[in-house]
């Protein structure tokens, strides 16, 4: 045991400033941690590693890591991510979002990258709450928190990240929460390891913007309450259907075994390729195509 | 995995980096950490630390290290370019 | 871009949309992601045939425009050459993603066939309401090569043009076709590979440790290796440090955002291209672009045969403008047209440089036709 803290230090930018800007207490800190140990455990370089973060609290982790780090736009990451992954199948591509990030402003490229099964892992940093603007709700709010932009309570109901991950298609599909780290190392290092999309919900504390307004006085406190409410979902499953309450399943929801996108991609190319295989002629869209589109002025094309 | 055994460790805590957020102090299974005046974690009974890892793996910002007693800080265990990690255990 | 006459020469009856993709294979793009748009589809669709069939090719459809920048800046920063076309609508979509590549200094070409619009507009007939979006359409102040194509030669030929700028300046290259040049069918020659110039991408030539992602040189551009290669380092769309990473230091931010434009600005001579007809002895000269000028081309020569003295400079680059050309024209004539499909947004530009020193008249059109030499020549003729 131990040394665990060492050995973070040693994926740390050194020429970047520390300690990091996230707030006292903030869960973010503890995914880096998670996410470092689990590159480590499965033996990767830095090298082959590639971070693409969103906008968003979340997405500062990105800068902080001696990965190759991209840094995009709001909710885009997993689409940076696919053009990376496409363009270079041997990296490990890894995008961290936010709940606003991913199930927001990114929704579809969500369910498009889980789709198309793409190998990039997702990690959905969830706190429920868009911290980076001052604390307004999100996709993930739950029905009757209060925000800054639901001062009266939330009506509208939140997202469930697995549901929906599992729903398009995605090849692994994860939630894991900030307390139950051992499990959260776990399930990162088999979300990267795997094929396809695999996509991990990680139940993260917003004690500064979710907290405060929401009875948790502290970062402290609101640690207890993921620690009595994330269950592992073997256990989550045996309860009785009145004794759930808050309670949220950890653990493995979704574990499939399809070939990446990239996979696929790269079986097509090689068949087409194949030496001795007669070259056919490029097809050309036909002389017609231009002509029809001009004619068919009231097609409505899009 | 754990050895139970207290006060195997040396523990330091890396004031500019501690943010004082308390997890570690209000978690730790052996009561070894405590806030200090200055807000910042330090050790209050280094001999009880069970050495679990707990703190190390919970702190947001890196700013407790763990060390079997006596130990001296490693050379660095991750693989860059390509190579292997040594392992200088 | 002069192309010798050979034998050998492979000719093909090409749409204007297929003369891009021969240009962009030819100019090494390996990566094309992209969303079904008309009258920009056929790019999509001939990348889709031929990319999986070369070495290392890919191609990806997208869940939207949006999608298709970002996966196409993704490609570009692991190292490939990659491009992605569209039309209106969906070039308004690309534009926050495009405002990213040109702060991280990301290579890529985006072609936009231009049709009506504004929204849904006139999916099938040409427009060239697009040209000030292409140049001031992500926000926030910044630097960006916006260059046209004429004619199905021109489309393959420019499309090389795009790529060698991109990776010469590190900098999104916008291709602004209309719906009739996309749409033309000609018969051009394809020029044999290692015919033209290509221009690659400059990697870093020092130790990793040493690599700064930012660093100025001497010609403004810092070499760029693609991600995996050992040089890891930070990509951010915030204001960022040589070193990559976000900072608010004034003096920081003015050298970086300096930086991006001077990069740019001291190379006009290369990047302002035109191609004059007829400008030697103008004292009437007209400024036109894309479908329009060879309209214009048709005017110029019928407006000789009537006895009046007109020239035309073609641009084939439209920002950054032309501006020596036209005050050199504007200098000569006692008048300059400006044809174009909308309600005068080159014309701007030229009114900008010459309106000093010369008198400009605009000859717009709306009405997803395309403006007749007959139109121009008359604007030409009539005072
Ligand atoms: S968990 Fe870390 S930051 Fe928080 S009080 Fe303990 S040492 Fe300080
Ligand atoms: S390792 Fe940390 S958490 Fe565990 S007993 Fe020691 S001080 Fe407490």
């Amino acid at each position: 045991m131990a040394d665990i803290t060492e050995l973070i230090h040693d994926y740390l930018r050194h020429n970047k400033k520390f300690p990091h800007v996230f707030c006292a207490g903030c869960g973010h800190g503890i995914v880096l941690g998670a996410l470092i140990r689990s590159i480590h455990a499965l033996g990767l370089s830095k090298d082959e590693v590639c971070i693409v973060a969103g906008i968003g609290c979340s997405g500062r982790i990105a800068a902080y890591v001696d990965f190759n780090t991209v840094h995009t736009t709001h909710g885009r990451a997993l689409t940076f991510a696919t053009g990376i992954k496409m363009a270079n199948p041997k990296l490990k591509v890894i995008t961290i979002m936010g709940d606003g990030d991913a199930m927001s402003i990114g929704g579809n490229h969500l369910i498009h990258a889980a789709r198309r099964n793409i190998g990039v892992t997702a990690l959905v940093l969830n706190n429920n709450i868009y911290g980076m603007t001052g604390g307004q709700c999100s996709a993930t709010t739950p029905q009757g928190a209060t925000t800054q932009t639901t001062p009266f309570g939330q009506m509208e109901k939140a997202f469930d990240i697995v549901t929906l991950a599992a729903a398009a298609g995605a090849n692994g599909v994860y939630r894991g929460s900030t307390f139950h780290v051992n499990m959260l190392d776990r399930l990162v290092a088999t979300a990267i390891e795997r094929p396809g999309f695999n996509l991990v919900e990680i139940i993260t504390p917003c004690h500064t913007q979710y907290g405060r307004k929401n009875k948790y006085k502290s970062a402290v406190d609101m640690f207890k309450w993921i620690k009595k409410n994330c269950v592992p979902k073997e256990k989550f499953d045996a309860l009785p259907e009145a004794d759930r309450g808050e309670k949220m399943p950890i653990g493995t929801f979704v574990e499939k075994d399809h070939k990446g996108l990239e996979q696929l991609y790269g079986e097509l190319q090689a068949r087409l390729n194949r030496p001795g295989r007669p070259v056919a002629e490029p097809e050309q869209p036909s002389a017609q195509h231009a002509e029809e589109s001009r004619n068919i002025m009231n097609k409505e094309p899009k | 995995m754990t050895k139970k055994a207290k006060g195997q460790t040396e523990i330091t805590i890396y004031p500019d980096w501690c943010k004082g957020c308390g997890i570690c102090v209000e978690f730790c299974p052996a009561k070894v950490l405590a806030l200090g005046r200055d807000g910042k974690a330090r050790v209050a009974r280094l001999d009880e630390c069970i050495n679990c890892g707990f703190c190390e793996r919970h702190c947001p910002d890196f700013a407790i290290v763990v060390r079997g007693k006596g130990r001296k800080r490693r050379a660095p265990a991750c693989a860059e370019n390509g190579e292997t990690p040594v392992d200088k255990e | 871009m002069a192309q010798k006459k050979s034998k050998q020469r492979k000719a093909v009856f090409a749409l204007g949309n297929e003369a891009v993709v021969e240009g962009a294979l030819l100019a090494g793009c390996s990566f094309y992601a992209g969303y079904p748009i008309t009258p920009s589809s056929e790019i999509m669709e001939v990348m889709a045939a031929r990319l999986p069939r070369s070495e290392d090719g890919v191609f990806i459809q997208m869940e939207d425009e949006i999608a298709s920048m970002g996966a196409i800046i993704g490609a570009s920063l692991a190292g490939r050459k990659a491009m992605t076309a569209t039309s209106g609508p969906g070039f308004s979509l690309m534009q926050e993603n495009l405002g990213f590549a040109c702060m991280t200094e990301v290579p890529l070409v985006v072609v936009n066939v231009m049709r009506g619009g504004p929204s849904t507009g006139l999916p099938t007939s040409p427009a060239q309401g697009d040209v000030q979006q292409a140049r001031w359409g992500t926000h926030g102040d910044h630097p960006v090569i916006v260059l046209s194509a004429s004619d199905v030669r021109e489309c393959l030929e420019m499309t090389i043009t795009a790529f060698n700028f991109a990776e010469k300046y590190r900098t999104p290259v916008i291709l602004l076709l209309d719906e009739i040049t996309a749409h033309t069918r000609e018969k051009i020659e394809l020029p044999e590979p290692g015919e033209l110039e290509i221009v690659g991408r400059s990697y870093p030539t020092v130790p990793p440790e040493w690599y700064k992602p930012y660093e100025d040189t001497m010609r403004g551009v810092s070499p760029m290796p693609p991600i995996g290669s050992g040089y890891r380092h930070h990509v951010t769309g915030l204001t960022h440090d040589v070193l990559g990473f976000p900072t608010q230091r004034p003096d920081e931010v003015k050298a970086i955002m300096e930086r991006l434009f001077r990069k740019i600005d001291q190379f006009y001579p290369d990047i302002m291209l035109v191609e004059e007809y007829m400008t030697e002895d103008a004292d009437i000269g007209v400024v036109a672009y894309g479908s329009v000028a060879r309209s214009a081309e048709l005017a110029i020569d019928m407006a000789r045969e009537q006895g009046y003295k007109a020239g035309l400079i073609k641009l084939k680059t439209l920002f950054p403008f032309p501006k020596p050309f036209v005050n050199r024209l504007a200098a000569r004539c006692s008048r300059i047209v400006v044809p174009e499909m909308n309600m005068g947004q080159m014309s701007r530009e030229v009114k900008r440089v010459a309106a000093r020193t010369t008198s400009i008249r605009t000859v717009n059109r709306i009405d997803g036709q395309i403006i007749t030499p007959t139109q121009i020549c008359k604007a030409i003729t009539q005072g």
